[in-house]
């Protein structure tokens, strides 16, 4: 592949932790992890827990350390869901790869080399069951000369019996100041002057999600410049400002169902993602003060399933309105149920 | 040629409804640091004029030399191969389709066109490797698959290829597409830029505005810039010079369908919704989307309704949209709505009336 211009990279992959012991914050994993760097034992493992907390980056880093570059090809492999991962990928690749057997004393360079090999499955939680029963016995078989690990966001979607095969790490999601310390360090090191608003905005837009928050930092600083305030990151992120959030629950409250259809025109003419609004919208009726604890309930379940719609490819107005109706229902104290259903 | 093309901004410093969103593109342009780009926005906002313009501050003239291709692929998947027909639009530097339009097969369109484009880089006159620019339109309507198929790719070949995706809502695609695009909200410009821009035409064409006329089709325009010009074009046709009390002609579809809502007030039964049922596929062979048919029916009916039931029929107006999604024939669905409808009226008018 030609060099890529240092500019083009992303950030997320410029400052991605290159050792074992840089993950921030997965105090658990890491003490594991560097055990397995000084003895060479490792067991199969299933790391799960919220997007951008650091799961493929560790994957990576000790399947590095563990080989170094000159051996990374030939004992690596590593597959997620942009490859085709049938059936059929389980039981010939991957199976090709795992029997493969491995000559014990390799070690070079000073890296561990232990005997066997490692299969990374990023994103797991996306193959068929399928899929994974088909791997479940293969992981035994070869358990002498191959190392699985398993990288997912929902451990549910994991077969039970592929879990249990695994040791499982959950990763956690960022704390504050574990974030805004990285985020302070890239500044740094890209020149780019971030105030403390920012900072504070960046940490709750992103919601944990370091990947998340280095992706709006980057588009921020290429479109704004090296001077970023909180706004630029907002406006970015895609991010729906809380006025617009408040206006249209004020709407609803009145009670007045003209004036909340028009706000729901104008929110779609503004161009707004209306998944992102319900999420925001969301959490303004939960810190609500004058909202009874049944109302929230009520606008609570429709908003879930206006959700739910929304995955389905449902039209983004309609649903806006009915979700504006439902509040305005609750709001008024209407009944649940509609009048003239016959 | 229409006024509507023939007045489209062409470079990025002549847009005027969305300056600083294009000065932003210019910056990033000029820097040589072009990201993955997905614009967003409701229709007739300007996506594609900013498009263009930034294509052409990219690439200069070229850009517009634009010739159409139907290609075929050939694509082997598993144990038969299969031939997708797709109508694509390319210049030297790059390539615009909309891929959703091979359906289901989306996604082996979407692979092998960045593949082979990966393959034959263009060379820019330094020498330099250059890059192709994919742009790819209604990603939204892009499936599952295809979607997830492109985050890889997009991270495997941003050396080679730059896409641009423009679609509708970006509720539909998937977080993991967003999170890698700089994402550019394309808000629809508000009536006092819509009247600003009916001003500048009419001045180029030489056209006498009386004031009010524009604010008048501004207004009917619902805040789509497009649908504005093309009615000032046509109110020109249809009557010059203008009279500020001249009436705006609505869309044909529009007058139907109001009449529909009408018929539905006059009377619930089983005969008329048969009727209704007639009016329907009217609209439906003459390629009305359905979604747009119950939501403008919904509009009309909302008109004409008393408060309370308004919270009632939009309800079941999203209901039977989602299940519309769902379903495979429109039709039902939409009946399904105007039976509805009808009983819900129809216990309305009995509660009240007796």
């Amino acid at each position: 592949m030609a060099p890529i211009v240092q500019s083009s990279q992303p950030w997320v992959e410029k400052y991605r932790p290159k050792q074992v012991k840089d993950v921030a914050h997965q105090d658990e994993v890491v003490r594991v992890l560097t055990n397995t760097l000084e003895t060479g034992s490792c067991p199969h493992m299933l790391f799960y827990g919220p997007p951008g907390t650091g799961k493929t980056t560790t994957a990576l880093a000790i399947a590095h350390q563990l080989f170094g570059p000159e051996l990374y090809k030939s004992r690596v492999l590593e597959l997620n869901a942009s490859d085709d991962r049938g059936i059929n990928v389980v039981r010939t690749k991957i199976k090709d790869f795992a029997a493969v057997a491995v000559s014990t004393n390799q070690r070079k360079s000073g890296y561990p080399c232990p005997p066997y090999k490692i299969i990374v499955l990023d994103e797991a939680d996306s193959m068929t069951e399928d899929a994974q029963n088909a791997l479940r016995r293969t992981m035994e078989t070869h358990s002498k000369v191959t190392r699985f690990f398993f990288i997912c966001n929902y451990i549910s979607r994991i077969i039970e019996p592929l879990a249990s095969r695994c040791a499982k790490f959950r990763f956690k999601p960022l704390s504050e100041e574990i974030m805004s310390s990285r985020i302070l360090y890239i500044c740094r090191e890209e020149g780019l002057n971030l105030d403390s608003e920012a900072l504070s905005t960046l940490s709750s837009i992103s919601q944990g999600d370091l990947r998340r928050a280095i992706t709006y930092l980057q588009s921020a600083a290429r479109l704004f410049g090296s001077s970023i305030s909180s706004k630029d990151l907002i406006s970015v992120s895609g991010v729906i400002p809380t006025e617009v959030v408040q206006a249209f629950l004020a709407t609803c409250k009145s009670g007045n169902f003209d004036s909340a259809n028009k706000e729901v025109n104008d929110f779609i003419a503004e161009g707004y993602p209306v998944s992102q609004f319900l999420t925001q919208l969301f959490e303004a009726i939960v810190e609500a003060d004058d909202i009874s604890d049944e109302q929230k309930a009520r606008i609570s379940k429709k908003l879930g399933e206006a959700d739910k719609c929304l995955v389905d490819g449902a039209d983004e107005y309609l649903q806006l309105l009915d979700v504006a109706s439902n509040t305005i229902r609750a709001c008024c104290n209407m009944p649940e149920g509609f009048s003239f259903d016959g | 040629m229409l006024w509507v093309d023939k007045y489209r901004p062409k470079t990025l410093d002549q847009i005027t409804v969305h300056e600083d969103v294009a000065q932003n593109l210019k910056k990033l342009v000029t820097e040589q640091d072009c990201p993955h780009l997905l614009f967003y926005g409701p229709p007739g906002a300007g996506k594609k004029t900013l498009i263009m313009a930034l294509l052409r501050q990219m690439f200069g003239n070229s850009a517009e030399k634009v010739k159409v291709e139907n290609r075929t692929w050939k694509v082997d998947a598993g144990s038969r191969s299969i031939d997708i027909e797709l109508t694509t639009l390319a210049s030297a530097n790059h390539i615009e389709m909309s891929p959703s339009d091979a359906g289901f097969q989306d996604r082996y369109v979407v692979q092998e066109i960045i593949k082979e484009m990966a393959k034959n880089r263009p060379i820019d006159t330094k020498g330099k490797k250059g890059f192709k620019v994919l742009l790819l339109n209604e990603v939204d309507k892009l499936s599952r698959e295809a979607q997830h198929s492109l985050r890889r790719t997009m991270e495997k070949y941003s050396a080679y290829c730059r896409l641009i995706l423009c679609c509708n809502s970006s509720s539909r695609v998937i977080e993991a597409i967003r999170s890698r695009c700089l994402n550019v909200r394309i808000n629809a410009p508000n009536e006092e830029q819509i009247v600003r821009a009916l001003d500048f035409i009419s001045k180029k064409e030489d056209l006498q505005l009386p004031s009010g006329f524009a604010a008048r089709i501004a207004e009917k325009s619902n805040r789509n810039l497009r649908r504005a010009i093309l009615s000032l074009e046509t109110c020109r046709v249809q009557q010059y010079p203008f009279s500020s009390k001249q009436t705006i002609p609505p869309m044909d579809w529009e007058e139907y369908i109001s009449e529909i809502a009408s018929d539905i007030m006059k009377e619930q039964s089983p005969k008329r919704l048969f009727q209704v049922r007639g009016k329907l596929y009217e609209l439906l062979i003459n390629c009305i989307p359905p979604e747009i048919i119950l939501k403008r029916l919904l509009y009309e009916l909302l008109k004409k309704l008393d408060a309370e039931l308004k919270l009632e029929v939009c309800h079941w107006a999203a209901y039977y949209e989602h299940r519309m999604r769902l379903g495979q024939k429109a039709i039902f669905h939409l009946e399904a709505f105007v039976a509805k409808f009808m009983s819900v009226y129809k216990a309305f008018l009995i509660a009240t009336f007796g």
